[in-house]
């Protein structure tokens, strides 16, 4: 070694490992928001080396909308019980039983933005001071605007245009009770660092990123997975076809692509080939312009 | 993409009509980093606001008011790769309403964007961005001409402010800085070659930005290792462990290292430095590390490690030029939170030794108040000495943020002298 400086992924990983240890630092009761999706993987893959050898010192919380694919359920306990961790789980389908929050209706009813209430009861009721997400500036306009240590006041709102300047390497996570912080470690990376970063460092994520057969139906541009949950139109029909998903949401809004990249290699291939953006398959993008920015607002992820 | 390649980071500064907006979109739509539905979604609306053709300008707007008001508010970043680097974009507004988003963006930069209209020559607002980026230490300027379509592609405009610039850019403390003439709407000399600018011979801005040398951005001299966290793992294999975690600010480090820990001034020698793949023999910045030391020594967070025979200057009265950041005004011997490296102690701004004008470069010494984006020249005494180097030296033991206890806000950033 003789060089004396980082190369890209190797600096950002710096600054993710960074940002995560000065949220231990400077919080009293972080936890990492787990949606099994690769962002999520990759945040909790950087804690362990943050910390290392110590353990993971956050609990991971899951938002569960009820309408997950299995394999992500899967995925999500075998990786608590190899890292020893502890889960919290926010259940969107109690808080319908309680009466916190109504179903939508319709064809393209979902429960994306339920899990709002959901996500800020759960960070309420566990005293959660900084909920850390893998959410990326390249994802989405909004979150482009994203600061690295990001305040909710104590609605759990984001104020996008009285943000806290952030400058250098300093982060300023002073709060009041009731307020808390977003997060944000991987800001800076964009999809490729990620499945480029998935790939150097052996990472493992669920299958449904890998290209396999599946019922599918044509909606919206996409392939959106057959489900149980899924209300089928008169015009549309269920076919099997080799796909792969680039984001994991709700089973219900999340297109997959036909694909068949069903290696790390293949896959890191096929995205830098891409010409869509990654949640260009994702229906609650696409509600309107600024769909990101106004849940974003009432505490979104 | 090649395991070596390297991340830059750079700020664009400039107003709507300047083209700032035009050349971001043009640099991420010539190298491909524009995705078919965000082109469809400009297409859109371009359409919708009655444009002629697409709008790349609109690709950078981001919030809500920004969209409807067609100007930027905060800064956005924006990422693009090429072949040889991965780059990070801080857009920041230019207007002098915004100084304290230009600083943000500029905190991080390896490298500026200062945007010149052709037709129009060097305003106060060109020299307002030339001394922001000067004042946060970035160390390579881009000076674009742009709108050269609008002048013929003749060279005179180009050498005008050339000779402009140098008139007053003498004053600046600038290491690197050059000149490329552009046209972003046309994307002459962005990323490819200008066929109708034959007299220029440099590189067109994305050469430029791929190849300029950036290794030694950051100092490599003076090894300063701020503590974050200590780590105590105290598990079967690590009974013992103790771990000293955080990123090294500057210099290089050592197994074997003498190295002394401050404020206590304990002497000891690197033991190991750990990561989660590999036991390092060495770490330089800005890598995040895991360091042991050979000696039982007592550590926290905001002590700082430094090579024994290279120490930063500990201090509680400390000079700085200091951008306020806040609506609400500096109070007179109010007490801030000082935030530096790791390390947050107690502060109160004893005296405003002088104001500086940033659009005439005069110094104001009768105004003694610090209101929003004002950059001031100031003397702070700090609760316990903090361990500090200049700015222009170390940009990060270099430099401090205010807090407002009352509110938690940042209220100010601040340049060691």
């Amino acid at each position: 070694m003789s060089k004396y400086y980082l190369n890209y992924l190797d600096e950002l990983e710096s600054e993710a490992i960074f940002i995560l240890r000065e949220v231990w630092a400077q919080f009293q009761n972080p936890v990492i928001l787990f949606s099994g999706g690769k962002d999520s993987i990759v945040i909790t893959h950087l804690a362990k080396k943050a910390f290392y050898p110590a353990r993971i010192p956050f609990a991971l919380m899951h938002v569960d909308t009820g309408h997950n694919f299995p394999e992500t359920i899967k995925f999500r306990d075998d990786l608590i019980k190899d890292l020893g961790v502890n889960l919290i789980v926010g259940s969107v389908q109690e808080s319908i039983d309680d009466g916190r929050v109504a179903e939508e209706k319709g064809k393209n009813a979902t429960r994306n933005a339920l899990q709002i209430t959901t996500l800020l009861d759960a960070i309420e009721s566990n005293n959660v001071d900084c909920a850390i997400g893998g959410g990326r500036r390249d994802e989405e306009k909004a979150r482009a605007k994203e600061r690295f240590f990001s305040h909710r006041d104590d609605f759990g709102q984001w104020d996008p245009k009285n943000q806290r300047p952030e400058l250098w390497n300093l982060f300023n996570g002073n709060h009041f009770e009731g307020e808390h912080f977003r997060a944000f470690p991987i800001s800076n990376w964009t999809e490729m660092d990620v499945w480029n970063y998935i790939k150097r460092e052996k990472i493992e994520i669920p299958s449904l990123y890998y290209a396999h057969e599946r019922k599918v139906v044509w909606r919206s541009n996409s392939w959106i997975p057959y489900s149980e949950f899924l209300v089928l139109e008169d015009n549309e029909e269920i076919v099997t076809k080799k796909i792969r998903f680039r984001t994991l949401g709700d089973i219900t809004i999340t297109g997959g692509i036909e694909s068949n990249a069903d290696t790390l290699e293949k896959i890191t291939q096929e995205v830098s080939a891409m010409r869509q953006t990654e949640r260009g398959n994702r229906s609650d993008d696409k509600r309107s312009e600024t769909a990101m920015e106004d849940r974003k607002r009432q505490g979104y992820f | 993409m090649l395991d070596n390649n390297q991340l830059l980071r750079f700020t664009t500064a400039g107003s709507v009509d300047d083209g700032k907006s035009t050349l971001i979109g043009r640099l991420l739509y010539d190298s491909k980093s524009i995705f078919e539905d965000q082109l469809e979604a400009i297409e859109n609306t371009s359409r919708k606001k009655g444009h002629d053709g697409v709008d790349l300008a609109l690709f950078t707007d981001g919030l809500r008011a920004e969209r409807e008001q067609g100007i930027t508010i905060d800064v956005a970043y924006r990422y693009f790769t090429t072949p040889k680097r991965k780059f990070i974009i801080a857009d920041t507004p230019g207007h002098i309403q915004y100084t304290r988003n230009m600083v943000t963006g500029a905190s991080t930069a390896n490298a500026a964007i200062i945007l010149v209209d052709a037709r129009h020559g060097v305003i106060e607002q060109t020299r307002r961005h030339a001394f922001i980026a000067s004042l946060l230490q970035i160390p390579h300027i881009i000076v674009c001409i742009n709108k050269m379509d609008l002048v013929d592609y003749q060279e005179k405009a180009y050498n005008v402010v050339i000779d402009q610039f140098e008139e007053f850019s003498s004053k600046l403390l600038v290491k690197d800085i050059r000149f490329i003439p552009i046209s972003a709407l046309e994307g002459d000399n962005v990323v490819n070659r200008s066929s109708k600018m034959n007299w220029y011979q440099g590189a067109p801005l994305l050469h430029t930005l791929e190849t300029m040398h950036i290794s030694s951005d950051i100092n490599k001299i003076d090894g300063r290792f701020p503590v974050q966290t200590v780590l105590r793992p105290q598990n079967e294999s690590h009974r013992d462990y103790r771990g000293y975690a955080g990123r090294v600010s500057s210099g290089i480090f050592r197994v074997g290292d003498e190295v002394t820990v401050l404020p206590s001034g304990f002497t000891s020698k690197i033991k190991s430095i750990d990561t989660f793949d590999e036991e390092l023999d060495v770490a330089y910045a800005p890598m995040s590390i895991s360091m042991t030391l050979e000696d039982d020594i007592d550590i926290s967070r905001g002590d700082m490690i430094v090579r024994s025979n290279n120490k930063p200057e500990a201090t509680q009265d400390i000079e700085m030029m200091l951008c306020w950041l806040h609506d609400n005004p500096a109070r007179p011997r109010a007490k801030y939170s000082i935030q530096h490296t790791s390390n947050t102690q107690k502060a109160m701004i004893k005296e405003i030794v002088y104001k500086f004008d940033i659009n005439t470069f005069k110094r104001n010494t009768e105004d003694k108040e610090l209101n929003m984006n004002d950059i001031s020249k100031v003397k702070i005494r700090t609760t316990k000495p903090l361990m500090i180097d200049s700015y222009r030296e170390n940009r990060t033991t270099g430099s401090i943020i205010l807090i407002d206890d009352t509110t938690n806000e940042t209220v100010a950033a601040g340049m060691i002298v």
